[in-house]
């Protein structure tokens, strides 16, 4: 595949560098995170070195996140401008769900649930980023009333939750629909990759012809 | 500290019981704020018996000293001046953990084991694995816990479960010269209080009463108050203490839940692949683009 000249940019090496970073740092939150989260996940603090290691950590990765995902977001934001074939792609549930795309509105380079998801993920990151900084107790929680620490208590842990929910189903379709963790690892893809999963994308990469 | 170890009942981040064979008459301490003359007898005990040295403050031109709790100092004098139906009266109120009967810092530690309860209904932080996250401090609605910059980890009034358990009373209660502070079952110290209040009531403190707060299960400190009616004169104590709907949300049933969901999302993904198959190109897209290969 890699030699083959007539397969399609999908992801520039920069994009795909961001977006392994922002992946690796998210394993890091989230495992770090979980260990507060219930004593059931306790146990993780061990792959950071001990609880106190693990609440050390988490947010220096968190901050780290900062800027790897506002890296993400600058790149990806415009091409996730919701439109109306997506809206419209985003109705035809049973046929997604059954992968079978023949029937669908045509999609462009991102279809309609890569977008929701992409937004979906802005609003979990900007809550945690915010409320995140709330309950850091080194640093800032003392400039804030208990009750916003408290408030923000529940966001951070609700929102975290609902991100390692969204990263789970986002790594379920990546490895479902075969061949796209390659383009993400490699950049490119097959031409009957692209018409099958985001035809509208491969009539503009192409004009049209095969 | 780590003396009592067969009589808990509760123990933080920890689902399975805890040792509890052994059984202990569940205690409380009684501070009647009408004795308390405020010499400060009870702080300076404190420290020498728990061996803590706080920093010379400056003053703030108020009794006050230090203005909070810190760390280092688990209890402090809290001088409030309030005019009432009396007059100008001067209310001393002794702060520090009040020994929830229902902590709210032990609800909300994720540590195992970093705080306790003794069935003697002292709440004891084990500094040795506390992970110095701070969420006791939001848990807390007495607002008493403190992290230490030294060695991040917090401390707070323990009750003297070190004495108490080997059957001395408090360091504070050992000390006060007035008997405002005194220990024993809580059964006794309700009766005493009982007795101080209708005392207080012969002498006009009409609303004299006992603070032992049920918001938070009662607790194992307790007041006499003049002015019970009144909990926020006393340097703001507050009236209904409880640990409260957020603190419930965060901590209560919706992580298991949480759990469960992430769980559903693993098996759905598992049933959703096993019926569907993979999402590869179709045949005849495939066959399009053959000549190209
Ligand atoms: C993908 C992003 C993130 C995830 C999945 C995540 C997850 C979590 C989870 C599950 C908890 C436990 C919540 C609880 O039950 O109380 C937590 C705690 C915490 N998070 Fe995050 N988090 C993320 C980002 C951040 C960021 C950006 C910051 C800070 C700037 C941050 C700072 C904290 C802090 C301070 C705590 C409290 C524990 C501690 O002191 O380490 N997190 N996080
Ligand atoms: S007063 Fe605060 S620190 Fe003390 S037992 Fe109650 S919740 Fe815990
Ligand atoms: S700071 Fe220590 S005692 Fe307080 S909640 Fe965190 S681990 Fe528990």
């Amino acid at each position: 595949m890699k030699n083959d000249s007539r397969t399609l940019l999908r992801f520039t090496v920069p994009e795909r560098i961001n977006h392994w970073l922002v992946a690796l740092t998210f394993f890091l939150l989230a495992l770090s995170g979980l260990v507060y989260f219930q004593p059931l996940y306790y146990p993780l603090s061990q792959l950071f070195g001990g609880g106190t290691w693990a609440r050390i950590l988490h947010p220096f990765f968190g901050v780290v996140m900062i800027f790897l995902f506002g890296g993400m977001f600058f790149r990806f934001r415009k091409l996730s401008i919701i439109t109306p074939t997506d809206k419209d792609w985003l109705r035809h549930v049973r046929e997604i769900v059954n992968g079978d795309e023949q029937h669908l509105p045509e999609a462009g380079k991102l279809n309609g649930g890569q977008k929701v998801m992409f937004w979906s993920l802005v609003t979990c990151m900007v809550l945690l980023i915010l409320s995140g900084i709330v309950v850091w107790r080194a640093y800032f929680s003392f400039l804030f009333p208990i009750v916003v620490v408290r408030f923000a208590a529940v966001v951070h842990a609700a929102a975290g939750v609902v991100m390692i929910a969204l990263i789970m189903g986002h790594i379920y379709i990546a490895i479902w629909t075969k061949e796209s963790i390659g383009a993400m690892l490699y950049g490119r893809v097959r031409r009957a990759w692209a018409k099958q999963h985001h035809p509208a994308w491969f009539r503009e990469m192409t004009g049209g012809d095969k | 500290m780590a003396l009592q170890s067969l009589d808990i009942t509760r123990r933080s981040a920890t689902t399975t019981p805890s040792p509890s064979q052994r059984q202990t008459p569940e205690v409380a301490k009684l501070i009647d704020v009408s004795k308390c003359i405020g010499c400060k007898a009870c702080q300076v005990a404190c420290m020498e018996w728990n061996d803590t040295r706080d920093a010379i403050g400056t003053n703030h031109g108020v009794l006050d000293n230090p203005t909070d709790l810190t760390e280092n100092s688990w209890t402090v004098m809290r001088y409030a001046e309030v005019e009432t139906d009396r007059g100008l009266e001067w209310l001393i109120r002794k702060d520090g953990c009040m020994h929830c009967a229902n902590p709210g810092c032990l609800k909300a530690c994720p540590a195992p084991g970093a705080i306790v309860q003794y069935s003697n209904g002292i709440v004891d932080f084990h500094e040795e694995n506390c992970i110095g996250c701070g969420y006791c401090i939001t848990g807390c609605p007495f607002n008493i816990p403190r992290l230490s910059k030294k060695d991040s980890k917090v401390y707070k009034c323990t009750l003297c479960s070190d004495r108490v358990a080997v059957g001395l009373e408090p360091a504070c209660a050992k000390t006060c010269p007035t008997g405002a502070i005194v220990f024993g079952t809580k059964a006794d110290m309700l009766r005493h209080a009982e007795e101080r209040v209708q005392d207080l009531k012969s002498r006009g403190f009409a609303k004299a009463g006992i603070y032992d707060p049920q918001g938070v299960g009662g607790t194992h400190v307790i007041y006499v108050l003049q002015h019970a009616d009144r909990p926020e004169m006393y340097s703001d104590l507050p009236r209904n203490p409880s640990i409260g709907p957020l603190v419930e949300l965060w901590k209560g049933a919706a992580k298991p839940v949480a759990s469960l969901a992430l769980a559903a999302i693993g098996v759905g993904a598992f049933v959703h692949y096993v019926t569907k198959g993979p999402n590869e190109v179709s045949e005849e897209i495939e066959k399009e683009f053959e000549d190209e290969k």
